[in-house]
């Protein structure tokens, strides 16, 4: 009798361990949603939440190459808004994102996207210095230079990160330090303060994550 | 006997002295360590980066002791007033900007200061405030 007990309850067990195993973990979707009707592969109509999505751009990258959103579609990637002459929080974020490029350095699915807002002094060849003496080669981590309107509106209106001039601060610009992660349909996934080492070191166990839910 | 009683004490006083007197340095040296790691991780670190190891090609390691030790007149000036020179550092050529630091009062740099020459490898004892900002008075 004791025996039958026991092996119900080590089934039931493993029946619960191996069901929580499959409960896949996901991340969530950040900024505006809406319901839309879209049909299926079947034709069904049916009810779907559309997410807010990055739009097109092109920029210049680090080599002075027009580069668009061409060179991030179909990856996941993670994005962030500097300036090379920051002196306080630039520094920090981008010592910490390199752990992160580095763990993902040889992975073709994932990419890195700087932008620069000061779109005076940061042109192209000014990125490339900084990239290379960051310790950046190649073109994973693309550094990307436009006009001061296409930046900023992508920054706040698409990636959710305040940026702005400020004659007040110490090198003339604020900005947030956020870690912006994109998924492969452009959504955003999740904002990691990259000036907080406990928070990067998420944004480096949940692009694994983002990843996976594109492996069924 | 009595004049060896005097002889001694005298002796032990003098060598009381020069205990008290190190004493009362190590007691500056701890607190200037613990002051200037303060400042350091609020104003250093992210680009010196928490061992002192630099930032890649953009900010120069502190652990180059040879360089500290040449330099150690000059570190108080280069910490306030931040430098736009080449340096060679463990070997390798650094030239890109530091800023300047005014709002760090004398006695904040001499803290610093000697934090990062006695942190990350880096074993120089003990400067005092007062020596820094005579330092402080002669940059150029
Ligand atoms: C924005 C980045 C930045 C910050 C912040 C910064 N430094 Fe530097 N530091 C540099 C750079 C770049 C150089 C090299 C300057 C040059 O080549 O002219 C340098 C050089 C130095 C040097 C001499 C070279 C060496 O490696 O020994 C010392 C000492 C130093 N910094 C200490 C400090 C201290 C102390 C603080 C904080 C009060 C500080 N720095 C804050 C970037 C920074």
């Amino acid at each position: 009798m004791n025996k039958i007990i026991s092996s119900v309850a080590i089934c039931l067990l493993s029946i619960t361990i191996l069901s929580s195993c499959q409960q896949d973990k996901k991340l969530p979707f950040y900024g505006e949603r809406h319901a839309e009707t879209v049909k299926d592969a079947a034709g069904v109509e049916k009810i779907d939440t559309v997410y807010q999505t990055i739009p097109n751009w092109s920029f210049l990258n680090q080599d002075s190459v027009v580069t668009t959103n061409k060179a991030t579609d179909g990856k996941v990637y993670v994005a962030d808004f500097f300036f090379t002459s920051c002196t306080t929080i630039c520094p920090t974020m981008h010592r910490n994102l390199m752990t992160v490029y580095k763990e993902f350095n040889t992975n073709p699915d994932v990419m890195f996207v700087s932008h620069t807002i000061d779109f005076k002094y940061d042109r192209p060849y000014v990125l490339k210095k900084y990239a290379q003496k960051l310790g950046v080669d190649g073109s994973k981590w693309l550094f990307l230079y436009g006009s001061k309107d296409s930046v900023y509106t992508l920054a706040e209106k698409n990636y959710l990160v305040a940026v702005g001039e400020d004659s007040t601060a110490k090198d003339g610009y604020i900005h947030q330090g956020y870690l912006v992660l994109i998924d492969k349909d452009r959504r955003i996934r999740g904002a990691y303060d990259g000036t907080k080492e406990d928070q990067v070191e998420q944004l480096r166990k949940d692009i694994p994550v983002l990843l996976a839910e594109y492996k069924k | 006997m009595r004049k060896y009683v005097i002889n001694s004490s005298l002796l032990l006083s003098v060598i009381a002295v020069i205990i008290s007197c190190q004493n009362q340095e190590t007691i500056d040296l701890h607190n200037y360590m613990s002051n200037g790691k303060d400042i350091y991780k609020a104003k250093c670190q992210n680009c010196h980066g928490e061992n002192g190891e630099g930032l890649g090609q953009l900010a120069p390691p502190l652990t180059d002791s040879v360089f500290l030790k040449t330099n150690r007149d000059r570190l108080a000036c280069i910490i306030k007033n931040g430098a736009n020179e080449s340096f060679i550092i463990n070997g390798k050529e650094y030239k890109e900007k530091m800023p300047a630091f005014p709002e760090l009062a004398d006695i904040d740099v001499a803290q610093v200061m000697v934090y990062i020459t006695n942190s990350f490898g880096n074993k120089q004892g003990f400067v005092p405030y007062a020596q820094v900002s005579k330092n402080l008075q002669n940059c150029k």
